[in-house]
C-alpha cells in the first residue's frame, strides 16, 4: 500500500508519509506558492507540480529524487494566436479568448509503453502532450481547431478547461479526456482524430432539446478503471454515469443518496464495478448536505451506494472535495480526499473508517498517492 | 542603455538583477535581457508575447502603455521598471 500522500494545495505542497506512529507532514514544498496540480509519475519515479504565479504565470516543476529538490521545466505554450481570431472564438457571454495557459487543470502519465510521455489539460482548453518529460509541449490541434470549441462552456470557471485525461492502459493511443464543458472526448489514433459523440450522458442546465447533446455535458471529473478500460465512471455536474463500452454509451445513476452532486470520483484499480464519489448538497448549494461529510461506494457497478461517514465530521462541515481531492491506491484499500477548508482524510480498508490528517491546510486542489 | 530593474518578489523564483540593455523600445530592450536569461521571459509576458495581465511596466516616470507590443520608446538613459500590479495577488 502507498505510504505516501502529495496535497496541492493554494499555499504549498505537502508531503505526508506513513510512519511508525501514523500518518504525519513531513515536508512543506514551495510554501506559500499556489499549486493546482501533481502528478506522481509511476512509470520513473517523477514528480511533476504545476505552479500557478498570480502575477508570473503558470510553471512547472519536477523532481527526480522524491522532492528533495526540484527544477523548474517548460510549461506548455499556446502557439501564436492568429490575427482576429479572438473576435470568432468567445466564450459563450462574448469574453474573447486568448491563447495563454492560465491554469494546468490535469496532468497525466502516458502509457507504460511511452516513458517520458505527459498530457497536460488546461484553460482554456488547451490539451497538451510531451513526449520527453516537459522539455517541450505540443498543442493539440485537431482539438483545438475542432469546429465544436466554438460552442465550448466554462463550467464552474468562465474559461473551458480540460481536467480528465484518461490513458487506457491496454492501448497508449487510446485516451479519454473529460471537458467543462464539453463532455467526454475520445481518442484511438493518440490524438489524431476526436469522437465527441458518446451517448446517454444528459444536462439539465441547457434547453431539454440539447439536454443529451455530448458537446454540452460538463462532466466534472472521469476515472477509468485500470483493470477493465472499458468501464469509466464519470462524477457530472447533475448527476453520476457509468460507461462500460469506454464512453460510446452512458448509463445515469439516479436516485443516490444523499446526493448525486459532487466533483470528485474514484475506480477501484482492480474491481470496475467499485467507485467512490464525495457528494455535496446540489449547484446551488455546494455544501456537505445537512452539514456532514460523508463518501459514497458502490460495489455492485452503481445498483446501491453506501454512505461511509465513520470518523468524517458530521455537524456544522462544510467541506467540498474538489474534482482532484480524492484519490485511491493502487491496492484498492487505501483513499485519501482533501477539501476545501483544508482537512484531510485517510481510509486504510476502502472507505469504512476515516482518520483525520489535518484539519487547518490552505484549501486543497489535489491530493495524489505517491 | 536603458537599465531594467525587476520587482524583489521576482527573485524568489528566477535569478533576475539588475540589466543594462540597448533599445529603441521596451519590446527591444526586454528581449536583450531575455537573449541573457530566457527563462526570466515567460514570467513576465504571457505565450503571446504581451505583458502579463498583473504585471505593469514603468519607463521612467510613465506606465506602460502597449501592453501587448511593447512599443513604448525608451530613451538611451532611461530606467525601466517591471513590478507586480496590485491586482492577481
Amino acid at each position: 500500500m502507498s505510504k505516501k500522500i502529495w496535497a496541492a494545495t493554494r499555499k504549498g505542497v505537502f508531503e505526508i508519509v506513513r510512519g511508525k506512529g501514523g500518518w504525519a507532514i513531513r515536508k512543506v514544498h514551495f510554501p506559500a506558492q499556489n499549486c493546482s496540480m501533481l502528478l506522481p509519475d509511476r512509470r520513473d519515479g517523477a514528480l511533476y507540480a504545476a505552479l500557478g504565479h498570480g502575477h508570473f504565470g503558470v510553471k512547472l516543476h519536477r523532481s527526480d529524487n522524491g522532492g528533495k529538490s526540484w527544477t523548474e521545466i517548460t510549461s506548455p505554450a499556446y502557439p501564436k494566436q492568429p490575427e482576429g481570431e479572438d473576435a470568432e472564438w468567445k466564450t459563450y457571454f462574448g469574453t474573447a479568448i486568448r491563447w495563454n495557459l492560465e491554469l494546468v487543470w490535469e496532468l497525466a502519465a502516458g502509457g507504460a509503453d511511452e516513458p517520458g510521455v505527459l498530457w497536460c489539460g488546461t484553460l482554456p482548453g488547451g490539451l497538451f502532450r510531451s513526449k520527453d518529460r516537459g522539455k517541450t509541449w505540443e498543442l493539440n490541434m485537431p482539438m483545438w481547431n475542432s469546429p465544436r470549441r466554438k460552442k465550448w462552456m466554462g463550467g464552474g470557471m468562465d474559461l473551458p478547461g480540460i481536467h480528465s485525461v484518461c490513458v487506457n492502459p491496454n492501448d497508449s493511443k487510446h485516451v479519454t479526456v473529460g471537458i467543462s464543458c464539453a463532455g467526454v472526448w475520445i481518442t484511438k489514433d493518440g490524438g489524431k482524430s476526436w469522437d465527441n459523440d458518446g451517448k446517454g450522458m444528459r444536462g439539465d442546465y441547457v434547453p431539454p432539446e440539447q439536454a443529451y447533446l455530448m458537446q454540452g455535458q460538463d462532466p466534472h471529473r472521469i476515472a477509468q478503471c485500470p483493470a477493465d478500460p472499458n468501464v469509466l465512471w464519470v462524477q457530472h455536474h447533475n448527476g453520476i454515469f457509468r460507461s462500460t463500452d469506454g464512453g460510446a454509451n452512458w448509463t445515469e445513476l439516479k436516485g443516490v443518496k444523499p446526493s448525486v452532486f459532487g466533483f470528485a470520483v474514484v475506480v477501484h484499480p482492480k474491481d470496475p464495478k467499485t467507485a467512490w464519489f464525495v457528494p455535496a448538497e446540489k449547484d446551488e448549494r455546494r455544501v456537505p448536505v445537512k452539514g456532514q461529510v460523508v463518501v459514497t461506494r458502490t460495489r455492485d457497478g452503481g445498483k446501491t451506494f453506501k454512505t461511509l461517514r465513520k470518523g468524517l465530521p458530521q455537524k456544522h462541515a462544510y467541506d467540498i472535495c474538489f474534482r482532484h481531492c480524492l484519490d485511491v491506491d493502487e491496492t484498492g484499500d487505501r483513499l485519501v480526499f482533501g477539501s476545501t477548508t483544508g482537512s484531510l482524510w485517510v481510509s486504510e480498508n476502502q472507505g469504512d473508517r476515516w482518520k483525520t490528517l489535518a484539519e487547518h491546510l490552505p484549501p486543497i486542489y489535489c491530493v495524489r498517492f505517491g | 542603455m536603458a537599465r531594467v530593474t525587476f520587482t524583489d518578489n521576482l527573485q524568489q523564483h528566477v535569478d533576475c538583477p539588475p540589466a543594462d540593455a540597448h533599445g529603441a523600445t521596451v519590446r527591444e530592450v526586454l528581449e536583450r535581457v531575455f537573449a541573457g536569461n530566457p527563462r526570466l521571459r515567460g514570467y513576465i509576458l504571457d505565450d503571446q508575447g504581451a505583458l502579463r495581465k498583473h504585471m505593469n511596466i514603468y519607463v521612467d516616470d510613465d506606465l506602460l502603455r502597449d501592453r501587448s507590443g511593447l512599443s513604448d520608446p525608451v530613451g538611451p538613459d532611461a530606467k525601466i521598471y517591471v513590478m507586480q500590479a496590485l491586482s492577481g495577488g
